[in-house]
């Protein structure tokens, strides 16, 4: 790792950008319904259109904010609220860790910019991306990335909280599987190719399932990925 | 813009943006012994487990959900590219919402 990395080229920074936007395209596709339910229900709560996109903006993170309206809806209070928030969110730490893994060369300010951006949704992108190309590992490339997923959030909370109907309530739903079918695409060849990516998947997934019985889905997720990859190191094999 | 809300929405960032910030200053500054540089290629793999189920069959009806995974997994399987593998999925479990 260079200790001070050249600046790159105005011409390859652009196509690192748009390569960028590319790979996060299908991210921002798939927020958009979630993004405009969450407007329609944050007017439920009775935020007005410019909280909510502000809490879209500032917060970035889906589960926490329709945790928040619900609990605002059930009158919370805000310290609650906030605290509930830190715990649904602390998995993104982890994630945090793999993703600036992923992107070596970059300065601190590019780092507290991308960090902004960290989604369970990019982060997966970010570290698993199947076809492991140089320019996966740019910090634009993410910036690009990060960015489109973050103006499809936004963009979607502004729709929905202007009470926009754009899209049917039961291909909301069926959108939302488009998530999911995203994660199970990127790591299917990893598990298919190494026995420790099956292992750790497998283990993370019962896990995940066993403590969610206790725990609120937040700590279960984390308890899960933080056991299920410190069980990938008994077992041998490549990544 | 009611302040409390703002001030509300201000301290859900600042919970939100610290945990995700703190690693990427950390990151860079010290050699990262072996066992944790495994332990983090693991990540992935652990996160998008816990990610995927069984959140993917919380919804209602569950069996909707299960139809979507396999679905996704087949065409995993098949190397069908990204963007492919969400829209025939979502396109799948749309039409099966339809008759369900």
């Amino acid at each position: 790792m260079a200790p001070f990395p050249q600046p790159p080229s105005t011409a390859l920074a652009y196509h690192e950008l748009r390569a960028g936007i590319r790979a996060g395209l299908p991210v921002a596709v798939g927020y958009l319904p979630i993004a405009i339910a969450f407007g329609a229900f944050a007017s439920e709560a009775h935020l007005t259109p410019a909280e909510a996109v502000l809490m879209s903006a500032l917060v970035f993170a889906g589960a926490s904010q329709f945790m928040a309206i619900t609990m605002m809806l059930q009158g919370t209070g805000g310290l609650q609220i906030v605290l509930a928030t830190l715990f649904i969110n602390l998995r993104h730490l982890v994630m945090s860790m793999a993703v600036h893994h992923a992107i070596p060369r970059s300065s601190r300010g590019w780092r507290a910019l991308l960090s902004f951006g960290i989604t369970d949704e990019t982060f997966a992108l970010l570290t698993l991306h199947e076809a492991r190309e140089p320019v996966h590992h740019s910090h634009v490339f993410a910036l690009g990335l990060v960015g489109i997923a973050y103006a499809g959030w936004v963009v979607g909370t502004a729709l929905g909280s202007w009470g926009a109907q754009v899209i049917p309530a039961a291909m909301s739903a069926a959108m939302t599987m488009g998530l999911y079918a995203m994660f199970i695409r990127l790591l299917v060849p990893h598990v298919r190719r190494s026995w420790r990516a099956a292992f750790v998947a497998g283990t993370s997934m019962a896990l995940n399932a066993l403590l969610g019985r206790w725990l609120n889905p937040g700590w279960a997720i984390i308890a899960a990925t933080v056991v299920g990859a410190s069980a990938g190191l008994l077992v041998g094999g490549d990544a | 813009m009611n302040p409390r809300t703002v001030a509300l929405i201000v301290g859900m960032m600042a919970v939100t943006y610290i945990p995700r910030l703190l690693p990427g200053l950390w990151v860079g500054r010290y050699r990262l012994p072996p066992a944790f540089e495994r332990w983090l290629q693991n990540i992935p793999y652990a996160a998008l487990g816990a990610l995927i189920f069984p959140g993917i069959v919380r919804g209602e009806p569950a069996w909707l959900g299960v139809l979507g995974g396999i679905t996704a997994v087949l065409l995993s399987l098949w190397d069908a590219p990204l963007v492919a593998v969400m829209v025939v999925t979502i396109a799948v479990v749309f039409t099966a919402s339809l008759w369900g």
